[in-house]
């Protein structure tokens, strides 16, 4: 398509492997990304949202964490074959992550400037002061008056903080932003604040983004692409209004009919019956197709391949294409 | 109000701290219909889970009234208040610390009836038990089964199981699914709507998920660092919230639809601390149309529309 | 009706606490060689004066500092005694001076660690800074001004060496309460009507059960070698009586030419200490579901 990628995932699989089990928490992912754009990544506990994006950042705990195959290419440059010093180059300035738990990711025995000045040091060539300074504008970005660059993360609120987290992950302009559940963790008014941060500063330096979310409302605010992820693989791809308006998969129905409507009275709401399967022993044929309301004999059987419904919007379903499920 | 099961009558709720008094729940009442459920929204440190916890004493209320069924639980003595216990249940938010890890599913579910000695027998017991397990939805197999064994859905059912032992009629809802997985809330939430029908409980529910208090509750109290802002029906709440907040919080939600577009009104700052709060209206500091007088004198819940309440200086002429 | 059929002849047996646990216990290997071990010193214990070769003071000059043989499998001490003999007397001492202080200890320290943890406030205060007066001062001279002022005597040794170590359990018990207390198990149980007896003893205490047995039985050794010290020092046990500790101090005198004197008593102690916290580590791990299978 048009425009080049920044980010592109080939065929990731990644396994967590321990004496007696391997857990499959990745399996032959794709996805890409071009500048500027935002990718939301969907899924329940467990369906390797966030080892997808630690792969990409190279920071999953190896043992028991071991990528098996595929190729990351990052600017054209596969992040996986990088030697350890040169991924510490891009971690921080290219690439930067905000995690979900604003309380755990500061160090509290340093004030936020100086953290935020660490990380500019870290890769650029500047003085104490300079960096010092560039931290304290960073905070004014975020809405922070620079002067509280001098309290320790403790004097601060729960939303602060993550501001403060925000500004460290953009403080050498990156060109990527992962943010895994960066508001799940704040309430509502405040929630609100970050992501009109979130987008403002997304328009105003271009930084692509992939936000790691369960939250269908986020995505439809705040993205412009979609992966909803099941059991480690993507199950449905395409932009915010292939998946809103013409959602394709039945998982991803699902998820829409577990949240209540705020504008409409619903008697009962329409669960997906069972559970996430256990990643260690993973269905045969399609992975959803236990919990399945249209499942078919094929289903349990053969592994549904990615079907273009409409361009660039990708269903891994046998029943997509004949709208077996359009009855929902 | 026609049957009204609980009662809450200027219920009050410090914490002395180093910094000074924590004012967490200030001066709250209202009342519950047998049957009904009240949603309790808010956002954290609002004062919701210390109101559902001061109801059944496990924080003693610094003042006010709460009568269950004719009775006012915090004049009760101990002896009294382990009886009236059987009544009023409650069920936690975090299904991993609800249940101890040292107990297996049977001796968890039973242990209000070991506590309260209800079973003659052991058969009895047992059958109890087995009983409660098919109520919520729990495979037989599972009986000895420990919590690090269950999913977070079947962790909250046993919870659920655990407060039903008694045969409770007044349930508190402490976020009973605010810690689950979309896919397995949805499970919950019908789970608990149909126990509502057959066993004609009563609900306190308590949350933060504007949505899901929607569709639960009959009724709904907004809760603002300590104080109601506004009590109504749950539509008309929705359809026209009156109190300044509850507008801001309603457009903070974001809906996943792309046919709606949402004005979103921004809140400035954080919510204040509820430690020697100031005088006047606390949601003053952060809202947009604020006058002279909100600074000054708190604003007292009004009967707006009949059956709608909000406590603002704005909707007094 | 049908609910109660069904339960009666699908639904698994609900196994006790007991069963449980023993069955599990079972599983590990280590632990049921220390408990082997533990239940063949504890045997010996009881059954000295029926399977000891000889008496436990019968002396033997021309017989001095023999080294093993077939009469004396252990070698004989300083004044011809059989050591064989002497140690399987001395596990009567020995091992009962480490458990019995070991329970004293144990159950001052739980008491007053959940008290002072479950109630707080003044009670607390009081509780906590008599056990920083008690762990201020040197365990030895606490050891001898509690015996000092109860006068010597094994009792009183078992006595001085329990409240001796109360203090490292208060503390270990006092922390985990503080931080169990607050979890919503320990609500939803007082929600459901029960009293404070039955939140310590079926919520509380079961859950902080495995740093205690961990520390339970790492003291045993220490218990039997402070017994050792007092008894060097002329408090509690006198000379003649055979027991572990001081028989390993008095063969230290005879390290060069007799190295057995001291090297199989202090096997003896290394047995008892190491069985008994294979059983204590086995103990912690059946005790504990989420280790289960």
């Amino acid at each position: 398509m048009n425009g080049d990628k920044l980010l592109e995932i080939k065929n990731l699989t990644v396994h967590y492997e321990s004496f007696d089990a391997t857990v499959h928490a990745v399996e032959n992912l794709n996805l890409s990304l071009r500048h500027g754009e935002t990718l939301g990544l969907v899924g329940e506990t467990g369906a390797g949202k966030t080892t997808t994006v630690k792969s990409v950042m190279r920071i999953l705990p190896d043992p028991p964490a071991k990528i098996v195959s595929g190729e990351i290419l990052f600017d054209g440059q596969d992040l996986l074959k990088l030697s350890v010093k040169e991924m510490r180059k891009i971690r921080g300035k290219q690439i930067s992550m905000i995690f979900q738990d604003p309380m755990t990711s500061l160090n509290p025995v340093m004030t936020v400037a100086e953290q935020i000045a660490e990380v500019i040091r870290l890769h650029e060539k500047c003085s104490k002061k300079d960096a010092h300074k560039k931290a304290c504008d960073m905070l004014e970005l975020v809405g922070i008056r620079p002067e509280r660059g001098s309290d320790y993360p403790h004097q601060f609120s729960g939303g602060m903080k993550q501001r403060v987290v925000i500004a460290m992950a953009l403080a050498c302009n990156p060109r990527f932003l992962i943010a895994d559940e960066p508001t799940t963790a704040l309430d509502v008014t405040i929630q609100a604040q970050v992501l009109e941060l979130m987008k403002r500063l997304k328009a105003q330096y271009q930084t692509a983004m992939i936000m790691i979310t369960h939250d269908l409302g986020i995505v439809a605010d705040i993205c412009d692409y979609v992966a909803i992820m099941y059991a480690g693989e993507v199950v449905e791809y395409g932009t915010r209004e292939h998946i809103f308006n013409h959602t394709g998969h039945p998982y991803t129905r699902g998820l829409f009919a577990c949240i209540p409507d705020i504008f409409t009275d619903q008697n009962e709401l329409e669960p997906i019956n069972g559970l996430t399967p256990d990643p260690t022993q993973l269905p045969e044929g399609c992975r959803f197709h236990p919990r399945c309301p249209h499942a078919t004999e094929r289903c349990a059987k053969e592994h549904p391949e990615n079907i273009e419904l409409a361009p660039g919007h990708f269903v891994a379903c046998h029943l997509a294409n004949k709208g077996g499920n359009e009855n929902a | 109000m026609p049957n009204t099961l609980l009662e809450v009558k200027h219920l009050k709720k410090y914490f002395n701290t180093k910094a000074g008094l924590l004012h967490a729940v200030d001066d709250v009442s209202f009342s519950i219909a047998k049957g009904e459920t009240l949603g309790l929204v808010g956002e954290s440190g609002c004062g919701k889970s210390t109101i559902g916890r001061a109801i059944l004493r496990l924080h003693e209320p610094t003042s006010g009234e709460v009568i269950l069924d004719g009775t006012d639980v915090t004049k009760l003595n101990k002896q009294e208040l382990r009886e009236l216990r059987r009544k009023m249940q409650i069920v936690f938010q975090d299904p991993y610390s609800s249940l101890d890890g040292r107990k297996s599913v049977f001796e968890s579910i039973g242990e209000p009836l070991v506590i309260q000695k209800v079973c003659k027998s052991k058969a009895e017991y047992e059958k109890r038990v087995y009983e409660l397990m098919e109520t919520v939805g729990l495979a037989e197999r599972l009986v000895n089964a420990y919590p690090h064994e269950l999913d977070g859905g079947r962790r909250q059912r046993v919870g659920i199981a655990r407060a039903l032992a008694l045969n409770p009629s007044f349930l508190v809802l402490d976020e009973p699914v605010s810690a689950l997985d979309v896919s397995i809330q949805a499970q919950v939430l019908n789970l608990m709507q149909k126990l509502q029908k057959d066993l004609g409980l009563t609900y306190l529910f308590i949350s933060h998920n504007l949505s899901v208090v929607k569709h639960i509750s009959d009724r709904i109290a907004v809760m603002y660092l300590g104080r109601m802002v506004e009590f109504s029906d749950c539509r008309a709440l929705f359809k026209n919230p009156l109190h300044p907040y509850t507008k801001a919080l309603l457009s903070a939600v974001p809906i996943p639809r792309l046919d709606v577009k949402q004005e979103r009104i921004l809140l400035e700052g954080d919510v204040p601390s509820p430690v020697n709060p100031a005088p006047g209206c606390r949601f003053a500091s952060r809202c947009a149309s604020c006058m002279e007088i909100c600074r000054e004198k708190q604003p007292e819940l009004q009967e707006i529309e009949p059956g709608h309440f909000a406590a603002c200086h704005l909707l007094n002429d | 009706m049908s609910v109660i059929a069904k339960q009666t002849k699908t639904a698994p047996k609900k196994r006790s606490k007991f069963q449980e646990t023993w069955r599990r216990f079972k599983k590990n290997g280590r632990a049921v060689v220390g408990l082997a071990i533990v239940a063949i010193l504890l045997l010996a214990a009881v059954l000295a004066p029926i399977i000891s070769p000889y008496g436990p003071n019968d002396q033997n000059p021309r017989n001095r500092l023999q080294g093993p043989s077939a009469e004396h499998w252990f070698g004989t001490d300083e004044l011809g005694r059989d050591i064989l003999t002497r140690i399987i007397y001395g596990a009567r001492i020995s091992m009962s001076v480490g458990l019995i202080a070991i329970c004293i200890s144990l159950i001052g320290g739980v008491a007053l660690g959940a008290v002072a943890g479950y109630y707080g406030g003044a009670l607390d205060n009081i509780i906590m800074r008599c056990m920083d007066v008690l762990l201020s001062i040197p365990t030895i001279l606490l050891n001898i001004s509690i015996v000092a002022a109860l006068g010597s005597g094994l009792e009183n040794v078992m006595i001085a060496i329990g409240v001796s170590s109360i203090p490292g359990y208060c503390r270990i018990v006092r922390a985990s309460i503080l931080s169990l207390r607050e979890q919503d198990f320990v609500e939803a149980s007082r929600a459901a009507g029960a009293s404070d007896f039955f939140l310590i003893t079926q919520h509380i205490l079961p859950n902080c059960l495995a740093p205690l047995i961990v520390q339970a039985t790492l003291r045993i050794g220490a218990a039997i070698l402070s017994c050792a010290s007092m008894s060097f020092l002329g408090l509690g046990i006198v000379p003649p009586t055979p027991e572990w500790g001081s028989m390993l101090s008095t063969g230290r005198d005879f390290l060069r030419d007799a190295p057995h004197v001291c090297i199989f008593p202090g096997l003896a102690i290394m047995a008892a200490v190491f069985s008994m916290n294979l059983v204590g580590d086995g103990l912690r791990d059946a005790l504990d579901p989420k280790l289960k299978d």
